[in-house]
C-alpha cells in the first residue's frame, strides 16, 4: 500500500519558512495572502494490504519519527 | 579521565572537540555512529555540525542511529553527557532533553561571539566555575529553543536553565537573543543535571591568540569537577 501523509507545524508554533514564503508571493503581486504556513509530505510504500495495519503502522512511524509531537502535527491523507 | 566524542555523517566539529579535551587532559576516544558499544567513559558528547545532512529536522536521523541506544543507556545510569549545538538538537529529538530547536527567528544562519550567563552551578559542569558570563560562539541555523508550557514550567521549577543570552554584563533581554529562544534559552540540563545540551561551543574558544578563552575556563573547571 502507498500511504500519503502530511505533518504541519502547530499553531503556536513559529514558522519562519512560511514568513518568507509570504513576503515573496506578496514581492509578486499575489494580494491577500494572510498567511503562510509551510509544512511536510510524505508518501510511504508499505509492503502490507491490510489498510488498517498498513496506517497503524505509519502512525508509529509518525510518532517515532516522521513528526516531533512537541512542534508538529501528523494525518494520514489517502491510502491505496 | 576519559571521554568519548561521536561521529555522525556530516559532524564537523568532533575533531575540534577532541583537541579541546585532549588539550585540558581528557584521554579521547573517537567513537562511529555505527558501532554499538561506547567505550569507558566519564564524558560524552555529541558534537556540532550537521549530522546526516540535517535531513528531516536537525538531529532527527542521528536520535535513530546504532551508538545512541548506549548513549542513552549510558545517560540514564547518570553518565555526563553533552551536546554541542547539532548535539544539542540530537539530545532533544532523543528526549533526553525536553524542548526542540526550531529554525532561527529570522530566517538566517548565525555565526558570531555571544555573550552567556550560567544560571546553575549546583551540577558537575559549571560548579565552582570562575566565570558567570562566558564569551563563546555560535554558528547555527536552528537554535531557536522552544517547548510547550508545561515544559518550560517544569524546566524553571527544576532549575534546568543552564545559560542564557546576555551582554557582557549579564543582562538578559530580548536584544540579546540572537535566535528567538524562548527566555533566552541557550543551553539547558536534564532533571538530574548530568545532560547538557547547549548552542554555544566552547571547543572554538580554547585559545585567547586565535579566538577567546572562556572556553578554557569552561574545560578547565569540568575536569576539575570530575577529579
Amino acid at each position: 500500500m502507498k500511504i500519503s501523509i502530511i505533518v504541519t507545524l502547530k499553531k503556536d508554533v513559529l514558522d519562519p519558512q512560511g514568513k518568507t514564503i509570504k513576503k515573496a508571493l506578496e514581492g509578486m503581486n499575489f494580494k491577500n495572502v494572510n498567511d503562510v504556513r509551510q509544512g511536510k509530505y510524505f508518501e510511504i510504500e508499505i509492503d502490507e494490504k491490510n489498510q488498517k495495519k498498513a496506517e497503524e503502522k505509519v502512525e508509529e512511524m509518525c510518532k517515532k519519527l516522521l513528526a516531533n509531537l512537541v512542534i508538529e502535527n501528523y494525518k494520514i491523507i489517502g491510502s491505496q | 579521565m576519559n571521554s568519548s566524542v561521536i561521529i555522525f555523517p556530516g559532524s564537523n566539529c568532533d575533531r575540534d572537540m577532541s583537541v579541546a579535551l585532549k588539550k585540558f587532559g581528557f584521554k579521547n576516544n573517537m567513537v562511529w555512529h555505527n558501532d554499538i558499544n561506547l567505550p569507558k567513559s566519564d564524558l560524552v558528547v555529541l558534537p556540532g555540525g550537521f549530522s546526516y545532512g540535517d535531513h528531516l529536522r536537525s538531529g532527527s536521523i542521528a536520535s535513530k542511529s546504532k551508538i545512541i541506544q548506549s548513549v542513552i543507556k549510558f545517560a540514564k545510569s547518570g553518565g555526563l553527557l553533552m551536546g554541542i549545538c547539532n548535539g544539542f538538537q540530537i539530545l532533544t529529538e532523543t528526549e533526553l532533553l525536553p524542548g526542540v530547536l526550531l529554525r532561527n527567528k529570522f530566517s538566517e544562519f548565525i555565526c558570531k561571539n555571544v555573550f552567556v550567563k550560567i544560571n546553575n552551578t549546583e551540577n558537575t559542569y559549571f560548579k565552582k566555575i570562575k566565570k558567570d558570563i562566558l564569551e563563546l560562539h555560535i554558528a547555527h541555523n536552528e537554535g531557536n529553543y522552544f517547548c510547550s508550557n508545561n515544559q518550560m514550567k517544569q524546566i524553571e521549577d527544576n532549575n534546568q536553565i543552564a545559560l542564557s543570552y546576555c551582554d557582557e554584563n549579564g543582562a538578559i533581554g530580548e536584544k540579546y537573543n540572537p535566535n528567538g529562544s524562548s527566555k533566552n534559552i541557550a543551553g539547558i540540563l536534564n532533571k538530574e543535571k548530568n545532560i547538557l545540551g547547549m548552542m554555544p561551543h566552547p571547543e572554538r574558544m580554547i585559545d585567547k591568540y586565535l579566538s577567546g578563552d572562556d572556553g578554557v575556563i569552561f574545560f578547565e573547571n569540568l575536569l576539575n569537577n570530575l577529579k
